[in-house]
């Protein structure tokens, strides 16, 4: 079987991607199987901490050789740890800190995970404001397909509702 | 049942095989990982009075929980920490523990175990028989509704869940099921399907976890995102990929079955012969051949074996349930001549059966 991409090197890799919900089988020579970067998640191994310590020396504020001492020597006031630790061993101290090295831990979670933002269980307390966002965006889906769907009098409804929701977000 | 005695008992909740899919794949696993709010995370903790607060907060927490003790590692003798090792309920990590704030909260069956003060204040897991991913979220997410009752989670409106590692951060929630996949092995055809995991966002490991080689021809697949998808979207990615390669595994045998089927039955035998008459035997060796034991139940070639069996012997082999059943402690040699009458005694129970 010939390589799916570049048809003239033999396929040895086989590859299952999602393309809209669709399973799609690809296979593919080893040289275009490394451009598709396959295996670019596997960042697995007993080292990961110590590769995620040094996702942070990447960070922006670090980037143009701005005195690293400087940068690394912030610590949080709540648990003491400081930056440059963090960088050593990849782990963080307390929840203060993720709001200290926000900016730093920004792009490391985005390298990781591939996103930044939350979207699984909330926690019965606390969470306020999330919760009233996720209504929020709840109820505006519903209005698209109410208009859609030339149900006009649920849409005023609904309109109504996300008005008063995003009110009380105000309030918050 | 006290945890000294769940330790003991030769099984727990997942080893009854009675789950779904249970002949490929051995258990679902989730784990949850929480901390509590303005408290440093365990690894960063400088003295026992940071590590008794949490202690202190999660017990009381556990009030309203009959069915769950919160017990100290310190109450627990290397042995024990060893078989719950052996028994899949704790990390190594958290065999070596010294801070007597380092707990444990294990159910009567066995099913849900709570690490306290581990990587993160609290590590939720359920570990179920066979593919049973839904029902054991369900379970860990129980348990940490009950637990948050009377706790404050260190959480962030945009990163979720917060850890100690940032690998965590978000849902918190690692889920995995250990696949046993021989004929994939055999046929060196599991790098390939392993490449179409790593694509998906989803790791493989081995037996033990984090660093273990594949033992036995089992692998551990779990998922590695765990921010911007929602526990249900990553189960979901989870259980489709299981499906796909028990699949593949069961092609694969059926293929075996039908183009190579005198050499099959010759190993499978071969195997069989080697782990019921061998006089000295590792622990290694044992888990390559109940490999291939198994194997043999599952396409009827061997005489049957339940599962509930084989997942027994996978554990009473391993080092501490040995010495806990012979009574005494052993040296690797003495082990290995105890590990060969262990085997037989478990498996006359078949016979017999």
């Amino acid at each position: 079987m010939y390589c799916d991409e570049c048809k003239t090197k033999p396929a040895t890799v086989s590859v299952t991607q999602m393309f809209n919900g669709n399973q799609v089988q690809l296979h593919l020579c080893p040289e275009c199987a490394a451009q598709k970067g396959v295996g670019f998640f596997d960042l697995g191994g007993t080292s990961l901490p110590k590769l995620l310590g040094s996702f942070f020396g990447l960070g922006p504020l670090s980037m143009g050789q701005v005195q690293p001492s400087l940068v690394t020597s912030k610590s949080c006031p709540n648990c003491g740890v400081s930056l440059k630790s963090i960088g050593q061993d990849g782990r963080l101290g307390c929840n203060r800190c993720y709001e200290v090295f926000r900016e730093h831990l920004e792009p490391t979670l985005r390298r990781i995970h591939g996103n930044t933002v939350h979207t699984g269980k909330l926690p019965k307390k606390g969470a306020g404001k999330i919760k009233l966002q996720r209504q929020i965006e709840q109820l505006k889906s519903e209005l698209q397909t109410a208009v859609v769907n030339e149900q006009y009098e649920k849409a005023a409804e609904l309109r109504d509702r996300i008005k008063e929701l995003e009110k009380s977000k105000g309030v918050r | 049942m006290s945890l000294h005695e769940l330790v003991k008992n030769p099984t727990v909740s997942w080893m009854a095989a009675d789950g779904p899919e249970s002949d490929i794949v051995m258990t679902s696993r989730i784990r949850l990982a929480r901390n509590l709010a303005g408290l440093p995370f365990p690894q960063h903790m400088a003295d026992h009075k940071t590590a008794e607060k949490v202690w202190d907060t999660i017990s009381k927490g556990l009030k309203n929980a009959p069915d769950l003790e919160l017990t100290s590692m310190n109450r627990l003798s290397d042995l024990e920490r060893q078989m719950l090792l052996e028994k899949h309920l704790i990390s190594p990590e958290h065999t070596e523990a010294v801070s007597p704030y380092r707990g444990i909260i294990i159910n009567r069956t066995g099913s849900i175990a709570i690490m306290v003060n581990e990587e993160d204040h609290l590590r939720i897991q359920c570990l179920l028989s066979g593919l049973q991913l839904n029902q054991a979220y369900r379970y860990a997410d129980d348990a940490d509704d009950l637990l948050e009752k009377n706790l404050e989670y260190a959480f962030d409106e945009q990163w979720g869940y917060l850890t100690s590692c940032p690998t965590n951060v978000g849902t918190g929630m690692r889920a995995s099921v250990m696949l046993h996949l021989p004929a994939l092995t055999m046929t060196n055809q599991k790098g390939a399907v392993f490449n179409n995991i790593a694509q998906l966002g989803l790791t493989v490991r081995g037996l033990y976890g984090e660093g273990t080689e594949a033992l036995g021809n089992f692998y551990q697949v779990s998922n590695q995102i765990t921010l911007g998808q929602t526990e249900e979207d990553i189960i979901n990615n989870l259980w489709t990929v299981t499906l796909h390669v028990l699949d593949q595994e069961r092609n694969t045998r059926k293929r075996l079955q039908e183009e190579m089927k005198y050499q099959l039955e010759d190993k499978v035998w071969r195997s069989y012969g080697l782990l019921t008459h061998a006089r000295v035997i590792t622990s290694n060796e044992v888990l390559a051949l109940l490999s291939d034991v198994a194997l043999g139940v599952d396409l009827k070639i061997l005489p049957p074996i339940p599962r509930h069996i084989i997942n027994e012997l996978m554990v009473a082999i391993r080092p501490a349930h040995l010495q806990a059943a012979g009574g005494r402690k052993m040296d690797t040699a003495e082990r290995d001549v105890f590990r060969a009458q262990v085997i037989k005694n478990i498996l006359s129970k078949v016979k017999e059966g």
